[in-house]
């Protein structure tokens, strides 16, 4: 059975809130491993002989 | 379930953002201090993987502690103890961030910084929180090296290795650690006490601390000049550890004799105590920033 007071609005809004945290968090997270892989591969791509 | 419901800022609390920005500064200056080329968007995601570590070591903590967190006026506003977030959120937001910023900085960065990262979150979560924090009253003195450490993590993020002058500073934030906390803890005892937390001025009384913060005090005012005989400090540096010493142990002296107001005191020198860390640490990443030649007294 579900807590009553989960159900109230300003419980959804905050549950909402935390939700778009985590969602901006994780697009964040992918970013920073974008970025790190072309840090990373940059270099020795650079340095690569063909 | 809580009458209030947990938004954003009750787990940006659970990072403990005061303590993450001591770490992120100390982690910065040994970063920049090993002095190797580093690509600036790699150093940027050192750094943010240190802050990431640093912060779930705090949820871990908290976490933990939640029921002493509960008991001391000082931390019942925690967002755990007060009931806003659940202690297993904070438990696997801990554990969750852990795992995120040390395997980005094993695969971003390099292998000895993440392994430094891994052992300071481990350090502070399980030796330092879970057994020595309610075990012993030298708990903050060796639970004080997941504190000291964040120097040798930037400087292995940057250099790929851990010299003496990084151990250095590591050295120096373990030796501060004691004084430091023990004057917050002289004016804050009764809490301590009530929580059945052993600090030093709740076992031992007030007086063995005060002569423990001077022993300490003594020991880091000469320990501070150092780097400026190893070519890691330059001018700067040497005039703020030198005089940043005097006063330290001065104001040590002047708790140690202290009659009345000896809380008053104790606060003063806690207060100064993180205006001399900062001061250090300004110097050394100001002057390597500026290119300012180090001293290297003893070269």
């Amino acid at each position: 059975m579900s807590d009553p007071k989960s159900e109230q609005p300003a419980w959804a809004k905050a549950r909402r809130g935390r939700n778009i945290l985590l969602a901006i968090g994780l697009v964040a997270f992918v970013i920073v491993v974008f970025i790190a892989t072309l840090a990373r591969l940059g270099g020795n791509v650079a340095t690569h002989g063909f | 379930m809580a009458a209030v419901p947990a938004d954003w800022r009750d787990y940006l609390r659970l990072l403990k953002p005061r303590v993450m920005s001591l770490v992120v500064f100390t982690a910065l200056t040994g970063l920049v201090c090993a002095g190797a080329p580093m690509n600036p968007a790699l150093a940027a995601i050192a750094i943010l993987c240190i802050a990431v570590g640093a912060g779930a070591s705090g949820a871990l903590n908290m976490w933990y502690d939640a029921d002493i967190d509960a008991v001391m006026k000082r931390t019942r506003g925690r967002p755990v103890p007060a009931g806003r977030v659940r202690a297993t959120d904070a438990l696997t937001m801990g554990v969750v961030l852990s795992l995120f910023s040390v395997t980005l900085m094993g695969l971003a960065v390099n292998l000895l910084a993440a392994g430094l990262l891994a052992f300071t979150i481990f350090f502070y979560a399980v030796v330092y929180t879970m057994w020595l924090k309610r075990s012993t009253p030298q708990n903050i003195v060796i639970g004080g090296l997941a504190g000291a450490l964040p120097p040798a993590v930037g400087w292995a993020a940057a250099s790929g290795t851990a010299p003496w002058n990084a151990w250095l500073l590591v050295a120096i934030i373990f030796v501060w650690t004691p004084a430091h906390f023990w004057a917050l803890s002289l004016s804050t005892g009764e809490d301590y006490a009530k929580a059945g937390v052993p600090m030093m001025p709740v076992v031992r009384g007030p007086d063995s601390t005060r002569r423990q913060i001077l022993a300490y005090s003594l020991l880091l005012a000469p320990l501070a000049v150092v780097p400026a005989f190893t070519g890691l400090g330059g001018a700067v540096y040497l005039a703020i550890a030198a005089l940043g010493g005097v006063v330290f142990v001065a104001l040590a002296i002047r708790l140690l004799l202290a009659k009345a107001d000896m809380e008053k005191k104790a606060r003063g020198l806690f207060g100064f105590s993180i205006l001399y860390l900062f001061g250090l640490f300004a110097a050394l990443l100001g002057e390597h920033l500026a290119g300012l030649a180090p001293l290297a007294l003893l070269r």
